[in-house]
């Protein structure tokens, strides 16, 4: 299954096994995304979804299975590793911090020095931070309004756009979206979902996460089900129906392509 | 303007209210006082605020990151008679037995950063340890004993430099240094992103035990300056000296408008702060008020500001 429209795979994940405690919550699990392909990963609560990307973004290792990047076997130890393989996360927690500005939250963790590089007492560059961030969000076409605003001022749309533009500073290779309009009303999704097409044209593979299917089927290009820690369906958007990816969700029924 | 823009108005400048209430203080106390606004009594103030504000700069920071530190006080007390046994009767020098008594503030401060950030125990739990220890430490090094009578080189620094006490100028540089390093360096920006969404700033990929290690230790190193300027002072390390004082740091870390809940608040307010507690503990001993009063005095203070301070501070979420 390394094969999909001719292209490779960029990241696969391959038999994935995740336990909290007692509960096994990820069953094995096997995961791949293309450069410039939307893979929407849908299931019910709990079914695993923010387990699996926060595996893929680092946030904690899996138990078994393992993560290839073009091939090549990784091994993530912390967020920071994904970052510097190119996957860039929006987590389904808000992550900004409501304490700090809108660039202060666009470059949280790797700020802009004007002396003493990356160590932790470098000074900080808050001139560049504000030039780049306004730079970034004009190139994205959002508007914010005053930069100056601190995180916790913000609509939630807002937000979550400062959130997506702080995973696409970098230029990832992956950007991992997990649940990103679910606090967001119908006009800010749009928005959301705009940009996520947007990107898609950047050659950017993105794994969409989202309790709204029609928005998953929206901008999705292949379609991954969870059901309960396992995967139970993977299917081109184009060849499965909204009620049929339902059914295999809450499952009951034999898998109707299958 | 709607109530919420209102409200953040006021968050964003914390520093209002205690200085404000700091000139109230000041109004009611050279009223009700002759003696308050003298000469001598002023430089006693500032003598005092000194060592209230270094534990506060110290707590302010553990605050920020949304901790707390109940050891500052013992901390000072260990800190003070260590390098008072040095001096006196370890006969060590003076530059050496001061870099000691640091030394053991900047470990107890580790040890409580360690205890927070690696095995996560709940930082009032951890420091409380600390606290006993530190305590138990100082009595056991002492025999419960005072160590008195300094050298007059090791005295000067309670001295005074031209009108101003030497203890507040060493204070305040501190004061300088830290704000600056809180609002300028990338560390200052981890201890309020900590503070204001731990979690956030750890997927974002900020070695955020390397900050909480980091605030508590300068904690550490605050309250042994604290214990340095005390002995001085006092020409004598007292076993119990420092008791009560982390009431007092977080007291005026909270006046100072540092959000208990982490991530708001400054050094500058912390700063009228200690000069709140400072003038307040002076306007009660000026009117006589006992000792046993005063610390019920500080204590419904500290549960005043912290409850109306943290009503609609936290942002609208
Ligand atoms: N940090 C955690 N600690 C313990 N259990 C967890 C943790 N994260 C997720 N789980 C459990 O793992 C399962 C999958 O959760 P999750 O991946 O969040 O599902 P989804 O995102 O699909 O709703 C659930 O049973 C959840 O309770
Ligand atoms: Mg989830």
């Amino acid at each position: 299954m390394s094969e999909e429209n001719g292209k490779r795979p960029w990241v696969e994940m391959r038999g994935i096994h995740k336990w909290f405690g007692g509960v096994h919550a990820l069953k094995g699990v096997d995961f791949h995304v293309c450069r410039g392909e939307v893979v929407g990963l849908i299931g019910d609560n709990g079914a695993g979804k923010s387990t699996l990307i926060k595996i893929l973004s680092g946030v904690f290792p899996p138990d078994k299975g393992e993560i290839l990047i073009e091939g090549k076997r990784v091994r993530f130890r912390s967020p920071r590793d994904a970052k510097e393989h190119g996957i860039e996360t929006v987590y389904q927690e808000l992550a900004l911090v409501d304490n700090l500005d809108v660039p202060g939250n666009i470059f949280l963790g790797r700020e802009p020095a004007l002396v003493g590089g990356r160590s932790l007492l470098a000074l900080l560059h808050k001139g560049r931070m504000m030039r780049e961030a306004r730079a970034l969000l004009e190139r994205l076409k959002v508007n914010i309004g005053d930069l100056t605003a601190l995180a916790g001022e913000l609509s939630g749309g807002q937000r979550q756009t400062i959130a997506i533009a702080r995973a696409l500073y970098t230029e990832p290779k992956l950007l991992i979206m997990d649940e990103p309009t679910a606090a967001l009303a119908v006009q800010e999704t749009r928005k959301v979902l705009d940009l996520v097409r947007k990107l898609k044209e950047r050659d950017i593979g993105i794994v969409f996460i989202s309790h709204t299917l029609q928005e998953v089927f929206a901008v999705a290009d292949r379609i991954v089900i969870l059901r309960k820690g396992e995967k139970v369906g993977d299917f081109p958007a184009a060849e499965l129906a909204i009620d049929d990816a339902v059914k295999l969700m809450v499952g009951g029924e034999e898998s109707p392509t299958r | 303007m709607e109530p919420k823009a209102w409200l953040r108005r006021i968050n964003r400048n914390r520093v209002l209210f205690p200085l404000g209430a700091l000139v109230l203080l000041v109004i009611v106390a050279s009223s009700l006082s002759r003696h308050f606004l003298t000469p001598m009594n002023i430089k006693n103030v500032l003598s005092q605020v000194s060592i209230i504000a270094i534990l506060a700069a110290g707590e302010a920071c553990v605050i920020l990151t949304g901790g707390i530190d109940l050891s500052v006080g013992a901390v000072l007390a260990i800190s003070g008679s260590v390098t008072a046994v040095l001096l006196k009767w370890a006969g060590v020098a003076m530059p050496l037995a001061i870099l000691g008594g640091l030394g053991v503030g900047v470990l107890a401060g580790a040890l409580n950063g360690l205890m927070v950030a690696w095995v996560r125990i709940p930082s009032f739990i951890a420091t409380l340890a600390m606290m006993a220890v530190a305590r138990g430490g100082t009595l056991v090094l002492t025999n419960g004993r005072p160590v008195s009578g300094f050298l007059r080189s090791f005295r000067a620094i309670a001295g005074y430099a031209g009108p101003l006490p030497l203890l507040f100028l060493i204070t305040f540089g501190v004061y300088v240094l830290w704000q600056l390093a809180l609002s300028h360096t990338r560390f200052g920006r981890y201890v309020y992103a900590v503070g204001g969404n731990e979690t956030g700033t750890r997927f974002v990929g900020v070695n955020v035990r390397r900050v909480k290690l980091l605030v508590f230790i300068l904690a550490g190193f605050c309250a042994a300056i604290g214990g340095i300027m005390l002995d001085a002072r006092l020409n004598a390390a007292y076993p119990t000296a420092g008791e009560g004082y982390e009431l007092d740091a977080i007291a005026a870390a909270v006046l100072g408008g540092v959000s208990l809940s982490g991530g708001v608040g400054s050094l500058v307010g912390t700063f009228f702060g200690a000069l709140v507690m400072t003038v307040l503990g002076n306007i009660l001993n000026l009117l006589k008020v006992g000792a046993f009063y005063q610390y019920i005095a500080k204590g419904l203070i500290l549960a005043v500001a912290a409850i109306s301070l943290s009503r609609g501070v936290k942002f609208a979420k």
